[in-house]
């Protein structure tokens, strides 16, 4: 937990695309928690099951997937190959007893500064509902 | 093997960091970190004698890794890879660190959060070098010869461009004609030049150059092998021809949009017709403009037709090159022909730049403009053989405004052209907009995902003919400079499959969208093994093995789970 007690979330990013939105969301100061942190990935369908459940071990209260969706430059595939990457650690999840809740995903791409921001902040006022 | 002599740079960046993450702060907390040898903060890390001084730092302290916590990665990850292949250590040993945009920036409103996350990411940064591993490009020989595919003017353009900086071109043309589009309009804008002379112009300078070699009646039938050599099959006539190539420009160009049937009385009344049809009808006239038989006094044309389309149609975007086009058509019409009227249906006119010039034209000589919505589209109806169009003009508060029309002209946006077997013969991604689709925009504009595949002109969005040969020219001098050296380096951040985890089970062969992952034997076995020449760093095959057997070369478990530690401390 951050030293404001504040829920800590990891996002995993995606290098060309969602990263980006994240780096025009800095500069166009739209600002979220500081508690959010990032790890930027080549492409959302290979963040591994296990990276995930590693983060809830260690203290996170959520992950965040900024999915490349429909403009991954890797192919069409990358939106429903990551879905399964969340489908998977949602029932690995279960067998914790975490919320499905606590893992989630959307679609960002290189110009989403604020939904990204949008979503993040949304997702962190969840998290301290369910931590309250 | 964990590396134990990391140098850690925090950059000020002027004052854009320092101003609200407290850098000494952060150096005191991670200086005793694990592996850290050396520990400096530096005003602005991108500059010459911050970057001379790594390297004299990496030399005398025999470092083994550095990690720079600065701006985005978008920006300086080749200056310091650069820095540290200057100082003799791996490229691959460096990592970046993010705490200008997703740190000072994003946190400007709470400097204390922005020094306590600037520190967790710094020693994330360092857990992720510790793990780094020396990642070896290879070189291999690479072609100086570009297939251009598509004789437009795009294509053209881009040959000319790549042949005068000592480019070979091979200039592959499907129809018998070269020049797309172009090649068949009259006046156009924003100079009045002939479509057909520009057409022209081009050719004969593609034919003074004796390292373009133009085929027409051709198409790529087949591709093997990867950027820098590429062995392509191309049928010209009946003949099939071998050709060897380091790289392609496609410029296969764009479709008109065809309108469904009825849409706007299309197809049922015979005097709706299109903007290309209505512009070859002006060329084709003189002195008096008829259509069936019938002199023409009064042409409506309907705009964005196919284009800016509601969650019914496909097409959202906007064709850019349209209303420049209707409007030019009607400045031809008064000047080529009396007393027509001209009544511009549009959804707000998108002349820019110097096009605005021909919409101030058109306006003095009269022209009517009333704008509609999506909601409120223009009705066209037949009453006793009159053909009238009904609207509600925003510009005049809603009012609903009916007027007779001789002719109809739908002005039809830009589609993809039909491409498919190409697309997949060069596995070019295709956006959202069905167009081909860039890596970025802005920062990538005319490179694919796929290395040795760039993409130019109308095949990637609308584009008119001076935007086509920007995007053309752009194409050209950057896959020069990549083969012009006569070698490529290759991205080592691959996939790797540890054999002796492997149990053949072809998940990862399936999710691979590259073909990458063959079959080889291990210890007797049959295993999953990369393909280096095609892999592309995607990870997508990692997540799938059930025995958690591949490993993202710079994205590997101890890399991804060192950093998840430090963060979530
Ligand atoms: C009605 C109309 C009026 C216009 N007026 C103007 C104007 O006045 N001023 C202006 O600036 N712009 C104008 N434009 C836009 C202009 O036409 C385009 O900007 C221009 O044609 C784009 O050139 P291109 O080379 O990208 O594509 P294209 O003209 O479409 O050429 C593409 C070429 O690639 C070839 N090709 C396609 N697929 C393959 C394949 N698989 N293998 C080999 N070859 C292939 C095609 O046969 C074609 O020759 C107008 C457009 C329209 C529709
Ligand atoms: S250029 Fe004009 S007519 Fe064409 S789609 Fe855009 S707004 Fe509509
Ligand atoms: S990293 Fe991507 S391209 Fe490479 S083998 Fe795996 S799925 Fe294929
Ligand atoms: S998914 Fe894993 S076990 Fe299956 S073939 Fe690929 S590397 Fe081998």
């Amino acid at each position: 937990m951050a030293s404001n007690g504040q829920p800590k979330i990891l996002v995993f990013s995606t290098e060309k695309i969602s990263d980006p939105a994240l780096d025009l969301a800095g500069l166009l100061k739209k600002h979220y928690p500081f508690t959010i942190y990032t790890i930027s990935v080549p492409c959302s369908s290979c963040i591994k099951p296990r990276w995930i459940m590693r983060a809830f071990d260690k203290g996170f209260s959520g992950v965040f997937i900024a999915a490349d969706g429909t403009d991954c430059s890797y192919g069409e595939s990358c939106g429903e190959k990551t879905s399964q990457v969340v489908t998977t650690t949602h029932q690995l999840m279960r067998d914790k007893g975490l919320k499905p809740s606590q893992l989630k995903m959307a679609a960002i791409c290189s110009v989403c500064a604020e939904p990204v921001v949008k979503h993040l902040t949304g997702f962190m006022k969840e998290l301290e509902k369910m931590q309250s | 093997m964990t590396k134990k002599k990391i140098g850690v740079y925090v950059c000020h960046c002027g004052g854009n960091i320092s101003d609200y993450v407290d850098i000494e702060k952060v150096k005191e907390a991670v200086k005793d970190e694990a592996n850290v040898y050396l520990l400096k903060n530096t005003l602005f890390a991108c500059s010459d004698s911050s970057q001379k001084e790594m390297v004299a730092d990496i030399q005398t302290n025999e470092l083994d890794a550095i990690v720079v916590a600065s701006c985005s990665p978008k920006l300086h990850v080749p200056t310091f890879r650069g820095v540290a292949q200057r100082a003799g250590m791996n490229p691959y040993n460096y990592v970046q660190v993010n705490i200008r945009e997703q740190g000072s920036w994003a946190h400007s409103d709470n400097p204390k959060g922005a020094t306590e996350k600037a520190i967790l990411l710094v020693k994330a940064g360092i857990a992720r070098a510790a793990e780094s591993e020396a990642l070896t490009s290879s070189k291999i020989p690479a072609a100086n010869v570009v297939a251009v595919i598509g004789a437009g003017v795009g294509g053209m353009r881009s040959a000319i461009a790549l042949a005068d900086m000592g480019t070979e071109v091979y200039l592959i043309e499907k129809e018998k004609n070269v020049g797309g589009h172009v090649a068949n309009f009259g006046s156009l804008f924003t100079t009045d030049k002939m479509g057909y002379e520009l057409s022209a112009n081009l050719l004969s300078e593609v034919k003074k150059r004796e390292n373009i070699k133009l085929f027409t009646n051709a198409e790529i039938v087949e591709k093997k092998g990867s950027i820098g050599n590429f062995d392509i099959q191309v049928k010209v006539d009946n003949d099939v021809l071998p050709l060897h190539v380091g790289a392609f420009v496609v410029n296969t160009g764009f479709d008109s949009y065809q309108p469904q049937q009825g849409e706007y009385g299309f197809g049922e009344q015979t005097n709706v017709i299109t903007l290309p049809e209505f512009k070859k009808l002006i060329d084709n006239s003189s002195e008096r403009l008829i259509f069936n038989g019938k002199a023409i006094k009064k042409v409506a044309y309907i705009y964005c037709v196919g284009s800016r389309q509601n969650d019914e149609g496909d097409n959202k975007y906007c064709s850019r090159y349209c209303c420049t086009a209707a409007i030019h058509a009607s400045v031809q019409v008064n000047k080529k022909f009396k007393d027509v009227t001209n009544l511009h249906f549009n959804r707000g006119i998108r002349t820019y730049g110097k096009q605005e010039l021909l919409y101030e034209e058109s306006s003095k000589n009269g022209d009517i403009y009333l704008q509609f919505s999506l909601d409120s589209i223009p009705e066209i109806t037949q009453k006793g053989g009159k053909t009238f169009v009904k609207v509600k003009d925003i510009l005049s508060a809603g009012k609903e405004v009916e007027t007779e029309a001789d002719l109809v002209v739908l002005v039809t946006g830009m589609v993809p052209r039909e491409n498919s077997k190409l697309a997949s013969q060069l596995k070019i991604p295709v956006g959202r907009d069905n167009f081909f689709n860039e890596i970025h925009m802005k920062l990538r504009p005319v490179e694919t995902v796929i290395d040795g595949v760039l993409i130019a002109g109308t095949c990637q969005s609308p584009k008119n003919i001076l935007e086509t040969m920007n995007s053309s020219m752009a194409a050209a001098a950057k896959i020069n400079s990549v083969l012009t050296k006569g070698e490529m380096t290759l991205d080592p951040t691959l996939a790797k499959i540890n054999p002796s985890q492997c149990t053949w089970c072809g998940k990862c062969a399936e999710a691979c969208p590259f073909d990458a992952i063959i079959q080889t034997e291990f210890d007797g076995r049959i295993v999953a093994k990369i393909n280096e020449a095609n892999c592309k760093g995607c990870g997508m095959c990692t997540p799938v093995c059930p025995t958690d057997a591949i490993d993202l070369a710079g994205f590997t478990n101890a890399q991804i789970e060192g950093m998840i530690d430090a963060l979530a401390e």
